[in-house]
């Protein structure tokens, strides 16, 4: 290790650091180094060990083995306090935000010796005005858009002047748009002297911003890497560690008759938290895939329950399978109509986290496979059920009786895709379909969402992955507000068009009139 | 009603009202930090038990004021293992908190039942306790009425105003957030139940020393669960459970003086009845009224929890 | 840090069975201590309150008597406990049931037919059902917490009982005691074993027992209680009506609890006095934890908390030990019991574990 003269000491410093999970190994002597005033990228798959690194520096876990040196100097990290101390800020992919408390209460649990609340909050309005990020102290957290929650922990961490920034996984919840703006908030901090470790699974955003970057599978380092000087495709490949697979976009699907019809679709909101759905109409047809893209949190979830069943309509005719009314059907009639769905959640959602594959398959498929007669259970069928689905769809499991909570997210999620597709459903609903899920997983699981269309179901799939939906979707319309926007064909939108959509921005359609086609 | 029965009346809603409140406030806290503490009941029977004989064999209500906040605080401190370090379930633990502690204060208080005891002094304030009407009222109380009303405005102060108390509310809102900005959730729990503890078994003692005072077998007939339901009366507010105990302890005063007047020509029990079937009522209108605000219950209440290694 | 601690994916099902036995064998050795603590000597004291009792023909007689109610209540407070619905007022659906059974008795006090017990019991069941219907409406209807609804409703009928006893169905010719009159000789179970007390109450018991274990273990309402208390979120996915499982739970637990008052009155007791029970519906939470919400299990973990009550009258008679005793012992249990559970969810490892394999 040779630290020369002219060269100061990076900023940190990490000499092979290794942290062990039950069953798991995710940081398998990791080592890198984020050099002052630099932008580095932390690139890796979901489950490739990130999270864990991060939180590793940050003083939430500790390292089973490994240094890490700050400035030079070997350091420990017993706490985030500790790393707050050393100069090292935070900003989280699930917010550490309190719901229920305000902007400046929220912002003083950050600090470790927060100024009085008036004084804190003039800082608040000072630091964001001066970074370009609006805020105003006293709101309460829960009536904060996602972007207005990031730019908390942002204002949070700038407060204490950090320097190294640490952001993770920071755009999943934002606009194209403001992903922009935070990359020049995030340039200028750099150019000040501050680094940055920026963590992140899109590789356009890496090429556009970092100037150096680590790659992670499986839990360890397999490149070092100026990104600037690499192409997304060569980097995916580090990351994914195969030849990329270029799934075909699909065309020139065979289209047939409405099989699920959405109109004037009304939903309150259900808690203070929730998102209302305003006037959504859409249609499905068989042999068609039809994408719902959306920036997080603006009534996805609340769609994919309305359509389950989970949350009835007010009118019968507002949700339509087959051409029969079911709005005010419930989850057991709607899928005995033929509409089956898979929730965004596998734990405690879709599955039941405690209970073997077996009863896990009786949960949704006891009626249209017949798996309960007389009220009682039919063990036998039930097994041969989960033992189908098993086979079928690839599930990695020492068998049938395993708890469901002992899979992989990506076993787990092919279960529970392989259950809804096995039970020959005329229109499915499907609700992040990779999230967390490995690569091999996801091309399983798009591969049969296709088959399955070709054989003349109507899919509905809600991502938040717009690569994914740009892939799988014939149509895509985009969910923004609890407003959905009217699908149109995918070759005829513009990504920037889109993330226009997802931030609410409505009207910049060229031929307005065009969009009345979609629905 | 001449006002000398009036105050007297007040007084004994005073009485009344004051283990209730207690008992609430302790809770209150308990669950502002996310905990589900259900053992108020076990908790309050050991403070009474305790104290009562301490003061009994030493003669010193002082020490059995403190013998009876330990008690609560012992109690409390089996609940936090239980809970917060083991994980265990907090509904189930808070139901073994009661049972145990019905058992173990009939066990220490079998050799003192029938055995009577002064009640505890009055802390008078020269001048001022002999001022008419109010100086009974307002200057004549023992130790543990103004204790209780301190304890009101100091809490509401806490939670609201300090450091310690905004951090304690963040816990109890999300312990996983809490826990990655570095709070020690766990601790603070601790803390929380603990403090829940004491106070339960201050309205235990004051049962036993000051409001009948005597022991007798599970005296403390379900405040223990009527203080929790004034918790959620009060949205988790300290003024509003002031507010909740003395409601509470109005009906029961209400009730034993109609019974001694006999008012209505129904029997006793009819009106033992009432403050009972008063907390099923008050539950239900905070429940379904309109102006109910799912916000107020601090989101991870009976939630548990425990950080990654 | 000697050693560290993680969280099983899947606990395996043999801890979870095994763990209650241990729980046992450590309260007693707790409790030995407490009795040494508190002057009695520990080996004769436990040899009263756990074995003596098991000497006679007697004895375990009374230990099937008691544990009928236990088992009977336990099974239903179990289902519930296994949606989440916590009804801890089985003690007040107990009572209800008691005085709806007794008063059907008392009604027909002269009729000596072979369907008047039947008719009690039905009564009982419904009367059960009813004080359980107030906990499970305010639930559903308005999101009222049962567990101080129903503990609430457990002081009412209480005072409802000492109403009815003092006055209305007061024994004229009582001299004055607080009691009804005796019931009907058809008004009572039939013996099982002569000499002692034990009734065909223990037959429907067992009954209630095995039909539980088929109803949870096999029927597609058994599985939808369980999905309810275990993940809601995947209930709804899955179709399964939440309030309906709170209503069929507490109707359930408030009807086994009515149907044990009606035997306590029918059996033993014979009247109704002010007090029916000795706890046994709290008790039987402790006994439902025990027997990890399983019928088979209950039903061993109801003989053994009968034999703490049998015991502890053994010991109070023999060694003069506090009647509280068994109090403090059922309470231990179910402390240690949930100290316990902390096993089957974790795992304790010493801190330089193996290299874990990829």
């Amino acid at each position: 290790m040779d630290l020369g003269e002219s060269a100061p000491a990076p900023r940190l410093s990490l000499r092979g650091i290794v942290k062990r999970f039950p069953g798991v190994v995710a940081n398998d002597a990791v080592s890198l180094d984020v050099r002052q005033g630099e932008i580095h990228g932390l690139i890796g798959e979901n489950g490739a060990g990130k999270s864990t690194l991060v939180k590793i520096i940050d003083g939430v876990l500790q390292p089973d083995e490994g240094e890490i040196l700050w400035q030079g100097r070997p350091v420990t990290i017993p706490d985030p306090r500790a790393a707050r101390r050393l100069g090292i800020g935070m900003v989280f992919q699930h917010f550490s935000l309190f719901e229920a408390m305000s902007v400046v209460e929220n912002v003083a649990l950050g600090l470790d010796d927060p100024p009085p609340r008036n004084r804190l909050a003039a800082e608040i309005r000072d630091v964001a005005a001066d970074y370009g990020l609006p805020l105003d102290p006293a709101r309460d957290v829960h009536t904060l858009s996602v972007g207005e929650r990031q730019r908390i922990e942002i204002v949070r961490a700038l407060l204490q002047k950090p320097r190294l920034l640490i952001m993770d996984e920071p755009t999943s919840v934002l606009t194209p748009q403001e992903v922009e703006r935070l990359f020049a908030t995030l340039r200028r901090l750099a150019g000040e002297g501050c680094s940055i470790l920026y963590i992140s699974h899109k590789l356009q955003e890496i090429t556009a911003l970092c100037e150096r970057a680590t790659i992670l599978r499986g839990g360890k380092v397999v490149a070092a890497c100026d990104p600037r000087r690499e192409t997304a495709g060569s980097m995916a490949q580090m990351m994914i560690g195969a030849e990329l697979r270029t799934v075909a976009r699909r065309s020139g699907a065979v289209v047939g008759a409405p099989r699920l019809v959405v109109e004037g679709l009304d939903l309150p909101a259900s808690d203070p938290h929730g998102v209302a759905l305003k006037g959504i109409g859409f249609e499905v047809r068989a042999g068609e895939i039809v994408g719902i893209a959306g920036v997080a949190g603006n009534g996805q979830g609340e769609l994919e329950q309305a359509l389950a069943g989970e949350r009835p309509a007010a009118r019968p005719e507002a949700i339509r399978i087959d051409g029969r009314p079911a709005g005010r059907l419930g989850p057991d009639e709607r899928r005995a109509a033929g509409l089956c769905c898979v929730p965004e959640e596998r734990n405690g959602h879709g599955a039941v986290p405690g209970f073997t594959l077996v009863e896990n398959g009786i949960l949704s498929a006891h009626h249209r496979r017949g798996l309960v007669g007389g009220g009682l259970i039919r063990l036998r069928k039930a097994r041969a059920f989960a033992a189908e689905i098993v086979s079928a769809f690839d599930v990695r499991t020492p068998g049938v009786d395993a708890a469901a909570s002992s899979l992989s997210g990506g076993n787990l999620q092919k279960f529970v895709v392989g259950r809804e597709i096995l039970q020959g459903p005329g229109v499915l609903v499907v609700s992040q379909p990779t999230w967390g899920v490995d690569a091999g997983a996801a091309a399983a699981i798009h591969a049969a969402l296709i088959r399955l269309a070709g054989e003349g179901a109507a899919i509905l799939v809600i991502s938040q992955d717009l690569d994914e939906l740009l892939m799988l979707s014939d149509r895509l319309a985009v969910i923004n507000g609890g407003v959905l926007s009217p699908p149109r064909p995918t070759d005829a939108m513009s990504v920037e068009e889109i993330g226009l959509l997802m931030g609410g921005v409505h009207g910049v359609d060229p031929a307005p009139a065009e969009a009345a086609h979609g629905v | 009603m001449n006002p000398d029965v009036l105050v007297a009346v007040f007084l004994t809603v005073i009485t009344a009202s004051t283990p209730l409140l207690l008992a609430a406030l302790g809770e209150l806290v308990t669950e502002r930090a996310g905990v589900l503490n259900l053992g108020v009941e076990g908790m309050m029977l050991m403070g009474a038990v305790v104290g009562f004989a301490v003061t009994l064999t030493t003669g010193q209500w002082g020490l059995g004021v403190l013998a009876a906040a330990l008690a609560g605080a012992g109690l409390a401190l089996v609940f936090g293992v239980l809970t917060l370090t083991l994980v265990a379930n907090q509904v189930a633990t808070g139901l073994a908190l009661t049972i145990f502690g019905i058992g173990v204060s009939s066990l220490i208080g079998a050799g003192f039942v029938g055995k009577p005891l002064p009640p505890l002094p009055r802390l008078a304030v020269p001048g001022l306790s002999d001022l008419p009407v109010v100086g009974r009222l307002l200057f004549g109380q023992d130790l543990l009425v103004y204790l209780s009303l301190v304890m009101t405005g100091v809490v509401a102060f806490v939670l609201n105003r300090t450091r310690i108390g905004l951090v304690l509310r963040a816990v109890g809102q999300s312990d996983v957030s809490a826990h990655a900005i570095g709070y020690p959730v766990i601790r603070i729990r601790y803390g929380a139940v603990l403090f829940g503890g004491v106070m339960s078994g201050l309205a235990g003692a004051y049962l036993s020393l000051a409001y009948t005072p005597l022991w007798v077998q599970e005296m403390t007939a379900g405040r223990g669960w009527i203080a929790l339901a004034i918790v959620v009366f009060a949205a988790w507010r300290p003024g509003r459970a002031l507010v909740g105990a003395y409601l509470f302890g109005g009906i029961t005063i209400l009730q034993l003086y109609a019974q001694g007047a006999g008012w209505l020509p129904v029997p006793s029990q009819i009106f033992s009845m009432l403050p009972y079937l008063a907390t099923i009522l008050v539950l239900v209108i905070i429940s379904a009224g309109p102006w109910r605000r799912r916000l107020d219950a601090p989101a991870c209440l009976g939630k548990p929890f425990r950080p990654a290694a | 840090m000697a050693f560290r601690i993680e969280p099983r994916r899947a606990p395996p099902a043999s801890l979870f069975y095994l763990t209650p036995v241990l729980a046992v064998a450590v309260t007693v050795v707790l409790g030995a201590l407490l009795f040494a603590a508190l002057g009695y000597a520990p080996g004769a004291t436990l040899y009263h309150f756990f074995v003596s009792p098991l000497t006679t023909v007697n004895g375990l007689a009374e230990l099937v008597l008691k544990a009928t109610p236990l088992a009977m209540i336990g099974v239903g407070l179990a289902a519930g406990f296994r949606a989440n619905v916590w009804n801890i007022g089985a003690e007040g659906q107990l009572t209800l049931g008691a005085i709806a059974g007794g008063m059907t008795a008392l009604e027909l006090i002269d009729v000596d037919a072979p369907w008047v017990l039947p008719l009690m019991a039905l009564a009982g069941v419904a009367g059960g059902m009813a004080w359980a219907a107030i906990p499970a409406f305010l639930k559903v209807r308005f999101d009222v917490s049962e567990i101080l609804t129903s503990l609430m409703l457990t002081y009412v009928a209480g005072l409802l009982l000492a109403l009815l006893v003092h006055g209305p169905l007061k024994d004229p010719t009582g001299y004055g005691f607080p009691q009804s009159a005796m019931f009907a000789p058809s008004a009572n179970l039939p013996m099982l074993v002569n000499g002692t007390r034990l009734n065909a109450g223990a037959l429907v018991g067992l009954a209630v027992v095995l039909g539980a274990w088929l109803v949870l273990a096999r029927t597609i309402v058994g599985f939808q209680i369980r999905v309810v208390g275990e993940a809601p979120a995947a209930a709804r996915y899955a179709g399964f009506s939440a309030p309906r499982i709170v209503w069929l739970t507490l109707l359930a637990g408030g009807g086994l609890a009515g149907l044990a008052g009606v035997f306590e009155v029918a059996g033993p007791i014979g009247q109704l006095v002010p007090s029916i029970s000795p706890g046994y519906g709290f008790t039987a939470i402790i006994v439902a934890f025990l027997g990890r919400l399983h019928p088979v299990g209950i039903l061993l973990a109801a003989l053994l908390m009968a034999l703490s009550y049998i015991g502890g009258e053994n010991a109070q008679v023999a060694v003069n030990l506090p009647r509280a005793a068994t109090g403090v012992f059922q309470g231990l249990l179910l402390f240690v019991l949930l100290a316990s559970d902390f096993l089957v969810r974790y795992r304790i490892r010493l801190a330089r574990p193996a290299r874990a394999a990829p």
